[in-house]
Formats: structure tokens, sequence, C-alpha cells
């Protein structure tokens, strides 16, 4: 008689002990600290922090620790986590001309008023591995100082925007919505549109970027400006009224120039895309800027046929968490639903074989 | 005789270009009316104005004395599921290309309420014979049909609920001559037996010839003649009209 | 005890407020899609976030609970997230059907009649019944408001068409109050009845595409067909060979290389009631 095996329980204790061994690997290597990932794998940290919709890195040092280095996992944990923290209030509009700019470069000019800071970036390096990195303690070599040119820099829109070239965004003083309390609803204002980009999954932004520079959507982009760096967050706390600094982050903004559009009643104008993310993530802000170019599609009177342009497909199927978790599940025992089609798929075969013997007869 | 739909003093620009200029007619029960003229006359987009698809600059349409153009999305399409029908020029536009020739027919039935597959499925044979489509051929894919049985299927597919008004816009246009004149004698056999009404666009003078009791013909959005076909046809009064009978070749 | 700093069922009280509004509106509509504010949860999307949000939203300190998948009280996810409550609201949980005030499900619905006393709480992957018929959200939000279900009846009309049947063996559509098309969750068709005058309330959430939805208790619930290939409720032949049920849902289980079957109740408490009745009925 068949008897039924109990021990669900047992077993998932067992797994996550066993996923705890593994993460920390062999005991004769020195533990990974979460200090040593936020400073040494900066890049991870802030591609967590972008895709977690939360700027603290070191909890997105922590969530990588605990994701053992995956960082959609990682991204998980820390948007888990940012569910529980209360919500004080929202801060005021960052103004990202008075960043403190590490990295500045614009394609669209030689040069420009503040010119062009190349920053810490792999840009030009040749990818050439680096066996010398395998040896510890190999002191960093010295770089060049000279004093930071401390004026603020206009940004390369607003050049534009000067000699009447480029649209200015129609100043909005309504509130956006709130993606993380509301749900998408179509067709989606732009604010929101940016917000499920700025959290969106990497690749998939990448991806879709790229199709848009290979003829899926009609862009023509130029990289108006990329601009790395620190920005002050600043809020208006009720009791005082006045906004008040509570803090720096880290961001990087990206506005890519694009192909005029004009009709017979609006001049002709260079159109704008934007991206703005967490941390330094040229990749990702370029990628969304080129993204939200072509989901203006329909709003600048153009034909919306290529999937960059498709506000369903892109904002339903941007973020990695609610994707992997969705794929993901197909591991989940599905046996009851596969039961039925059995059923239903033996029932169909013996009505199909009982009517060819009647045809038979 | 009662009249269903009424158009009065259409306008609508675009740019600097009129498509409707001061446009109205009106179509009563069980008339068919024909509305002809070259490509960029305007046809077309009456024929959208008055579905209620597309929206004048000024004007307005009624059907039955309900204002079409101030119905709700909401109202218009339970008109276009009951008492309207529309027939595309391009068949694939009208019809489900990946459902068989019998869901295409049945599924007006099934959105009124059918709930006997045996009985629907004997109505869209019905209706499929009717057209002169093989019976047989109800479970396959119309993408499998030719392009003249494509079109009769869709209006296999748009009459299966005896509507009141039916819009067809080019229906043969894209067809075999021979193909055509096939499919415009179904057309008016089903016309004649169903009682329909229908206001249909076409550049074909001698299709207008053969359906239609009254006639508009249109020039840069404004019509510039109209009434009953034969004296439209036989006896045109404005130039225009002239120069477009003259230069349709004799059968 | 409960887990050190998240508020009780961790859900903040905000956040269940705007759930139970959404719930309120769902039962007022019953088989209509509500849109929620879904939240991220400590499991992932796809893995009962939904569920576990109404149920989180509805949980009081003395409700008892039960939650299964698969009808089973002992697959890892259902242990998985019966832990998670234990953990952040410390109530009761049990696994007799009977007892609970609450039953949380994934793919099935207990064999034993509810209760009047008792809500089930659906895990719901895709709410949207027309989906694999029209992707488009704006487009289906206009169909569900104009009843405009010609979709659906056309695949049903195209399976009998090709197949002679109904090719929905599960998550097979139903109209709830004779208006709204709902998508029942991926039950097996053979649970659909059960859902029609049910006693208990029944909720639905789906966490991913965040939406919920209800029926009320005593609300009709019909599954589409037609009058001349009516719904049939469709299960494996056999007698459960623990219980000796023939009327429950049965497993299938594979036991040896050579095509050996078993059939085995997938309502683990149901299957266990029946074995301890007749012992009881002997004593």
């Amino acid at each position: 008689m068949y008897v039924a095996v109990k021990g669900g329980e047992k077993a998932i204790s067992a797994a996550h002990a066993w996923l705890d061994e593994t993460r920390r690997g062999d005991t004769a290597l020195p533990e990974l600290s979460v200090a040593q990932i936020e400073q040494q794998m900066a890049l991870a940290v802030d591609r967590v922090m972008a895709e977690g919709s939360c700027h603290d890195r070191f909890l997105a040092a922590l969530a990588i620790k605990q994701a053992k280095g995956d960082l959609i996992e990682a991204a998980f944990l820390l948007r888990a986590y940012r569910t529980t923290l209360p919500r004080f209030g929202a801060s005021l509009p960052l103004e990202t001309s008075r960043m403190r700019l590490r990295r500045r470069i614009s394609a669209t000019y030689k040069d420009l008023p503040g010119g062009q800071v190349l920053g810490p970036t792999f840009d030009y390096t040749h990818r050439l591995l680096d066996f010398a990195l395998a040896a510890e303690g190999r002191e960093a070599p010295a770089t060049p100082e000279a004093p930071a040119d401390l004026a603020e820099t206009p940004r390369v829109t607003e050049i534009l925007a000067r000699e009447g070239l480029m649209q200015r965004e129609a100043l909005n003083e309504a509130d956006p919505g709130d993606l993380t309390r509301e749900p998408l609803s179509f067709p989606a204002p732009r604010p929101v549109r940016l917000q499920n980009l700025a959290r969106g999954d990497e690749g998939f932004l990448l991806a879709l970027g790229y199709s848009t520079q290979r003829g899926y959507g009609n862009a023509h982009p130029f990289v108006g400006e990329i601009r790395v760096g620190h920005i002050g967050v600043e809020i208006t706390p009720p009791e005082l009224g006045f906004a008040i600094d509570i803090g720096d982050i880290s961001i990087t903004e990206c506005q890519m120039v694009n192909q005029f559009k004009g009709s017979r009643t609006e001049p002709a104008q260079f159109t704008r895309g934007y991206g703005l993310v967490f941390g330094h993530g040229e990749r990702r802000a370029m990628s969304m800027a080129l993204v939200d170019r072509g989901l203006r599609a329909r709003e600048l009177g153009e034909e919306a046929d290529a999937p960059a342009q498709q506000e369903e497909f892109v904002l339903y199927h941007s973020d990695n968490i609610e994707a992997t978790g969705f794929v993901e599940h197909l591991k989940l025992p599905h046996y009851v639903d596969f039961q039925s089609e059995l059923e239903n798929l033996r029932t169909i075969r013996r009505t199909a074989a009982a009517e060819q013997r009647e045809a038979a007869e | 005789m009662k009249t269903l739909l009424e158009a009065k003093a259409l306008r609508l620009n675009f740019g600097a270009i009129a498509a409707l200029d001061d446009v109205s007619l009106d179509v009563t029960a069980g008339e068919v009316v024909a509305i002809v003229g070259e490509s960029g006359s305007g046809k077309t987009t009456l024929l959208r104005v008055l579905a209620g698809q597309m929206a004048p600059d000024s004007g307005a349409v009624h059907y039955l004395g309900r204002d079409v153009l101030g119905m709700t999305e909401a109202e218009r399409r339970r008109l276009m599921r009951s008492d309207w029908g529309f027939v595309h020029q391009n068949p694939r536009d009208g019809l489900r290309m990946g459902v068989s020739a019998g869901g295409n027919v049945g599924e007006r039935l099934m959105a009124l309420g059918a709930r006997h597959y045996g009985n629907i499925r004997d109505e869209a044979k019905a209706w499929l014979q009717r057209v002169e489509i093989d019976a047989g051929r109800i479970d396959d894919l119309p993408r499998h049909f030719s392009g003249g049985m494509q079109q009769r299927l869709q209006i296999a597919r748009t009459l299966v609920t005896r509507p009141k008004l039916v819009f067809m816009d080019e229906p043969t246009g894209g067809l075999d001559v021979s193909v055509q004149a096939r499919l415009l004698d179904l057309i008016r056999a089903l016309v004649r037996e169903l009682g329909l009404s229908v206001l249909i666009v076409t550049h074909d003078i001698a299709a207008a010839r053969l359906l239609a009791d009254r006639i508009l013909v249109m020039r840069r959005g404004q019509v510039v003649e109209q009434g009953l076909t034969d004296r439209v046809l036989d006896d045109p009064q404005h130039p225009y009209t002239q120069l477009l009978v003259s230069s349709v070749l004799a059968a | 005890m409960t887990e050190a700093g998240y508020n009780f069922a961790y859900l903040d009280e905000a956040t269940k407020r705007m759930i139970r509004r959404a719930i309120l509106k769902a039962v007022a509509i019953p088989g209509h899609q509500i849109p929620f504010g879904a939240r991220e949860m400590p499991l992932p999307y796809g893995w009962g976030t939904g569920g576990i949000q109404v149920t989180a939203s509805i949980l009081g300190p003395t409700d008892v609970l039960k939650v299964i998948d698969q009808g089973a009280d002992d697959t890892t996810n259902a242990v998985s997230i019966r832990r998670f409550f234990t953990r952040v609201a410390g109530i009761a949980t049990t696994d007799a059907t009977g007892e609970a005030s609450i039953i949380q499900t994934r793919h099935r619905i207990p064999e034993k009649p509810l209760t009047e006393n008792q809500i089930l709480v659906y895990q719901v992957p895709q709410p949207e019944p027309l989906f694999r018929l029209e992707p488009h959200r704006a487009e289906t939000r206009r169909l569900h408001a104009l009843a405009d279900y010609g979709l659906m009846h056309v695949r049903l009309y195209e399976d009998i068409a090709r197949l002679g049947h109904i090719a929905k063996a599960y998550d097979y559509p139903v109209m709830v109050n004779e208006r709204y098309l709902m998508s029942p969750s991926p039950i097996p068709a053979f649970d659909n009845p059960k859902m029609h005058q049910m006693a208990a309330l029944q909720l639905f959430g789906a966490g991913r595409e965040k939406r919920i939805y209800a029926v009320p208790p005593y609300t009709p619930v019909r599954s589409l067909d037609f009058e001349d290939h009516p719904f049939r409720p469709i299960r494996a032949p056999q007698a459960c060979a623990i219980c000796g049920s023939k009327t429950s849902y049965l497993d299938e289980l594979v036991t040896d290389d050579a095509g050996g079957r078993a059939f085995i109740c997938s309502d683990t408490d149901y299957c266990q009631e029946r074995q301890a009745a007749p012992k009881a009925a002997a004593e």
C-alpha cells in the first residue's frame, strides 16, 4: 500500500542550512566583509540600489553578501526591506545642475562651459585581464590631483533650450504618481514611466535601448550630457516650514538629444530622452534615456510599432523582481493542474478513438 | 419611410485641407446609398465620421434620433454589435484570421447570448452557403481562403445578426474583376432578401449603379451632386459627375 | 512569539487599510478585478504574495490559519507560508479544514464543504481570464466594462470544433453573478462547482499583477459551456489507494519504472479524516 511521504518542513530547514554553508564557502579563507563589498564591488552596490529602489550602500552591500553575489536576489532583499520602512514624506526635486560632479561628458559639443571631465571610467581602458590584480597588496598608482572647478556647470540641454532648439519640459506642479504605492494603469503618465524605468532590469533596458539604435524605433540619439556625482537631498518638514538638507546621494543623469520633431503648427526642435539612476550607472541611465524617448513616440505624433515604443510591453516586463518571481515560480508543484491536463487528454483521445471505431463500422 | 441616419453640415479639416466641407446626407430604412468619388475626395473620411469612428470639427450625426457623435465608446460599441455592421475594404480588418470560418460567423451570435453549439454551427453553415462558401470549409481558417472568399466570409459575419444599417468601405477593392462582379451580385441579393439599409463607399461607378438607390458624388470634401442613381448617372448635371461618368468604360 | 520589529502580520496598518478597501470594493462587485498597490513581500512574486497580502489584511489574533498547496498542508511552499505567518503574527495554525477560520490555498478547493464562518483565500498568478486571447490590459478592461466576452466564447467553440471537447482543464473560466467573467485561479475544473453558492467568502489575491477580486457567500458561479456540451468536472476515475474515496480529486503517483501507478487524494486532510472515520465508527 502506498504511504504518503511527509517531511516538507524538515527538508526546507536542511536546505537553508546547506545554503548558509555554501554562502560561507571554504572556511580557510577570510570571510568577505560588508565594508569590502561596499568599497570594492561599488558598481554592484550601485546596481542593487537602483533596482532595489533604495539608496543605502550598507544595506545593498549586505544584500549582496546574503545573496551570494546574485544581484537580482540582492535587489529583491532590498525591496522587501524597503516595504517595511516608514515613509516620512517626499524630498524636493533634485537640482542636478548643482551636482558635485565627478564626471561630466557631452558628445554634442567638443568643448563647453565646465569642460569634458572624464572621471573614473572604464571608457578607453583596454579590456586585457590584469593578472597583477590576482596578487593582493598592490598599491594603487598615484593619480595626479588638481583643484576642482566649483563653478556651477550649466546643462547642455539648457544651452540648446536658450537657442530655442530644444523643447523645455513643461513645468508640472502636480504630485507625480507613486509606482511603489499604486498599481500601473494605462496610458501611464511620463513620471510613472520614468519611475518604472529607473528601477527596471538593466539588461532589459539595455536590450531595448539597443533595439532603438538598430531600427526598431526611429530616434537618432546623441548624448547631450552625462553627469555622475553627488547631490544633496532636501526635505521641508512641516514643523519647520523651510527646506533642510538631509544628506547626499550619488546619482547618474543622462540627457539624450534626439532628432527634430515638428508639425504644421510647431517648429522643428530636438526632443529629449531622460535617464536618472542611483549610483554610478551610465549604461542604465543611457538605456533608460533611449527607452524613455521610445515611449514618447505616440505623444510626439510618431508611429509606435517597435517593442521599445510599446508602453504595456515595456513597463510590464521591466521589473526583474516580478519577472524572476514568476519565471521561477514554475518550479513550484503544478501536479494538480498537470493531472487535469492528463485526464483531459485521455478523455479526448478516448472520444476520438471511439469515433474512429464508430466510423469504421 | 423612416429616416435611419441623418448627417448635417459636417466639416473636418486636416491642417489646411478640407476633408469634409459642409456635407449633409440621410439614409432611409431599406435604401442603399452610394458615396462615389476619386481617392482623396473625402468619401472614406465621411464614412468613418458617420460610423462614429472619427470626430468632425463641426456638424451632427443622428441615428434614429440618437446623437452618434455624443455617444460614449461603450454605446458606440454596443450599436456596432447589434444595429450596425461594418464591412471593411480589407477583409483581414473585419475577420479574426486565427479563428475558423464557423467561429467568425458564430461570434456575434454568441455575443448576443446564443448557447447551443449545434444551433450556432448550423446557422454558421447556412450563412456560409448563403454567401456561396462551401459549408465543408466551416472549420478552415480564413488565411487559407482566397481574397474573394475572405470578403464573403466578412459579409456573412457582419450580417448574421441582421443589422439594420451596414456601412461598406470599398467592399470590392483589391479583388479581380470577375470576383468583384460575383460579390456585387451577392450583396445585391442579400440586400433585397434582408431589407438592409446600406451606406457604401466606392470609386466604382458600375458597382454604384448595380447596388444603389441613391448616389452622392464627392469631390475635394464636397458633395457636388446627389440624387437617384439612374438620374445622376444617365443625366449628370455637375461637370465633375459628367467627367466621372464618361470615364467609365462601356460594359 | 512574533518576529521583533514587525507589525502584526508584517504589513503596516495603512497598507492593510488600503487592501481592505480593495477587498470591500471587490465584494461589492463580485468577480470584478480591483487594482491595488501590492507591496514587495519577503516571498517572491508568483509564489503567493497576493494571497499573503489578503490573508495578512484580514488576519486577527484569534484566527486559526490553514495553508495548503496542491491540496496538501505539507508541500514546501505551504510550509513556507505557514511559517511566515507564525513568525510575523503568532496565530494558531491547523491542518484540519473544519478548524480553520481562514484557509489560504494554491490550486485546490478543500473537499470538505466550508461554512459561513470561514474565508477561503486563493493565490492567483494571472487574474485576467482573457489574457491569452488579448494581452493588452487597456483592451481587456473595456471588454469587461462592456461585458463583451465574445472572445472567450469563440475560444470554447473552436475547442469543440477542433477536439470535440473544451480543452481547458484548469483555470476554467466562470461567470460570476451572471455579470463578470472571472478566472477562478488554476484550480482544476473539477473544483469549479464548489464555488457556486459557497457559504464561505472567497477572496482572490494576485500580487504580481496587483489585483484583488472576490465572490461573496451564496453567489452564483457558472462555468462557461454550451447547452449541448455541458460542463463536466473531470477526475481520474480511480479510487484513492489510501482511504478509498471515489469522489475526491486524486493525485497520480508514479511508483515504478514499469508503468505502475497509484492514485491518492490530493486533499491530505480529507484523506486523513476518512481514514480515521471507520476507526471512530468501529469504537
